[in-house]
């Protein structure tokens, strides 16, 4: 893939991945954020965290699926980037929208209600992830170590979906395909780690 | 953003309002045709033919700014209708709401049949402006249209041993997509201790601004308990059942943790999953939605006495 190419995608990417915020923006001027602004607001945030990080854990997959695909990996950064800064802005949300920034009632809150534990819990997953997301902390920390790091990425995205399975009413089933997503993506990665161990082990009977 | 109550006077009397509901399929249709001038007539009928008679109530709670209609029928929980807030709205109007029949038994002293116009003609429609707080902690101002329930209480002649009120809305799969897809013990049950339902506030809804309901707003005859969360006011009623037991209710099946059968609204008891000591106002802007929920929705003069001696941590 040249250069040019690659160029053309990122900014793509870019544009799709602001394009939730710049709707949130321009809908708020022109004051049409519908009956329940806090809520759309929310939502919208919440959505794009989870799509963002399920759609980044999906990359090594599909690259997995054939070798003509190895170019994706380029993007896996910036969509995991652009979730994490959606998880800060529905994160934000709360502390304002719904706290409005009174410590004591967090607090309160945060102890008593699971899904907001669990939404703590994949931004706080999230944050080391971002942290060390340029090329310097790869070289730094070593390749497996950062691999091993980067793995939380999956306990944050299970930590998303427990969070919005819990903030749902009881019988409301609407979080069922970003779940589905996320368990075949876990999946391919569990299948892959098996297949490797088997070759492996056949490597070793052959050799003997 | 909100509307200025301007003056004391009901809403049916002052603006014919060209029904918001057959606004959309009048435009479409004008569009369509490009004969707007010849189909104005037909929707000015349509429009009279949704208007209710209403006079002043002194029960009606003064000095509130009202939500706008738009948002008031378009944000609903109606699940019958699917669970989004705009799928009642999108998926009601199929609902037929001619003829309608309400029957009322139980323990009774004859189980009787109404039909939705002897309703309407029974008392005179009152305009009642109440605050409406859902469970889901969001909260609108809605001028309702309707009598005191206990008007038809009084008419269907309950036995002593009634000690509560079921409310049965209408089950119709035909036309009701969501009682396939949410695992609610349909038909949408509700109910109310006798005391409750006799209370001058509980309403026995038929309209809202001075119209007949909107079918996402539960046509044509819903109760309204404004001290109460939302789904404890049934929608689309079928049926009026007195009993001696405490009724099963739908949310309560599903999940008697987080939806107690009394459900007042209460700031000091919150619901497992999320404080209600706040609320959000529907039609506010952004940053002026949130505000604090009151005991009994502001109704508390009115009504705590209902519940003298009761833990209310415990019923709630």
């Amino acid at each position: 893939m040249n250069k040019r190419t690659v160029v053309a995608l990122k900014v793509a990417v870019w544009l799709v991945c602001l394009s939730p915020l710049a709707l949130l923006i321009f809908n708020g001027f022109r004051n049409n954020l519908g009956p329940d602004p806090t809520a759309t607001v929310t939502h919208a945030t919440g959505f794009a965290t989870l799509r963002l990080l399920v759609i980044s854990l999906a990359i090594t997959p599909l690259r997995r699926l054939s070798p003509r695909l190895g170019w994706l990996i380029r993007f896996r950064r910036l969509l995991g980037l652009f979730a994490f800064f959606y998880g800060c802005l529905h994160l934000l949300t709360y502390l304002w929208l719904y706290s409005g920034f009174n410590v004591a009632a967090m607090i309160d809150d945060i102890g008593k209600r699971r899904y907001i534990m669990a939404g703590m819990a994949a931004w706080l997953l999230l944050l080391p992830l971002a942290a060390t997301s340029t090329n310097w902390s790869i070289r730094k920390l070593g390749g497996k170590r950062w691999q091993a790091l980067h793995r939380l990425a999956y306990l944050s995205a299970i930590c998303g979906v427990s969070h919005y399975w819990w903030i749902v009413k009881t019988g409301v089933r609407t979080p069922i395909t970003i779940t589905l997503l996320l368990a075949v993506l876990l999946l391919a990665r569990i299948a892959w780690l098996a297949r490797q161990r088997v070759s492996r082990q056949a490597g070793v009977v052959t050799a003997g | 953003m909100f509307i200025k109550k301007a003056s004391d006077i009901p809403y049916s009397e002052i603006t014919p309002k060209n029904a918001y509901l057959n606004r959309r399929a009048f435009m479409t249709g004008a569009a369509a045709l490009g004969v707007a001038g010849l189909l104005e007539p037909r929707a000015a009928m349509a429009a009279d033919a949704t208007k209710l008679q209403t006079v002043k109530s002194p029960l009606s709670t003064p000095g509130l700014q009202l939500t706008p209609i738009k948002d008031i029928t378009t944000y609903n929980n109606f699940y019958e209708f699917g669970v989004e807030k705009d799928d009642p709205s999108k998926n009601a109007g199929k609902m037929k709401t001619r003829p309608w029949k309400v029957t009322v038994d139980g323990l009774v002293k004859q189980k009787k049949t109404v039909t939705i116009e002897e309703l309407l003609s029974f008392k005179p429609i009152e305009e009642r402006v109440y605050r409406h707080r859902c469970v889901e902690a969001w909260s609108m101002v809605i001028p309702w249209a309707g009598y005191s329930l206990s008007e038809l209480i009084n008419w269907a002649e309950p036995l002593p041993k009634a000690k509560y009120v079921q409310f049965l809305s209408l089950e119709d799969f035909a036309v009701m997509p969501g009682l396939r897809e949410i695992d609610l013990n349909w038909p949408y049950s509700e109910g109310l201790r006798m005391d409750e339902a006799m209370h001058p506030l509980t309403l026995l809804t038929f309209g809202l601004y001075g119209e007949v309901l909107p079918n996402q707003d539960g046509a044509p005859v819903r109760i309204v308990v404004p001290w109460k969360y939302g789904f404890k006011s049934a929608k689309s009623i079928v049926k009026i059942h007195f009993t001696s037991d405490q009724p099963h209710t739908a949310w309560n099946d599903m999940a008697p943790r987080e939806y107690g059968f009394y459900s007042n609204v209460n700031p000091n008891v919150d619901h497992p999953r999320w404080s209600q000591k706040t609320e959000r106002r529907i039609g506010a802007s952004l940053f002026e939605q949130r505000q604090p929920t009151l005991m009994f929705n502001g109704y508390g003069d009115q009504v705590a006495s209902l519940y003298n001696g009761m833990d209310l941590k415990k019923y709630f």
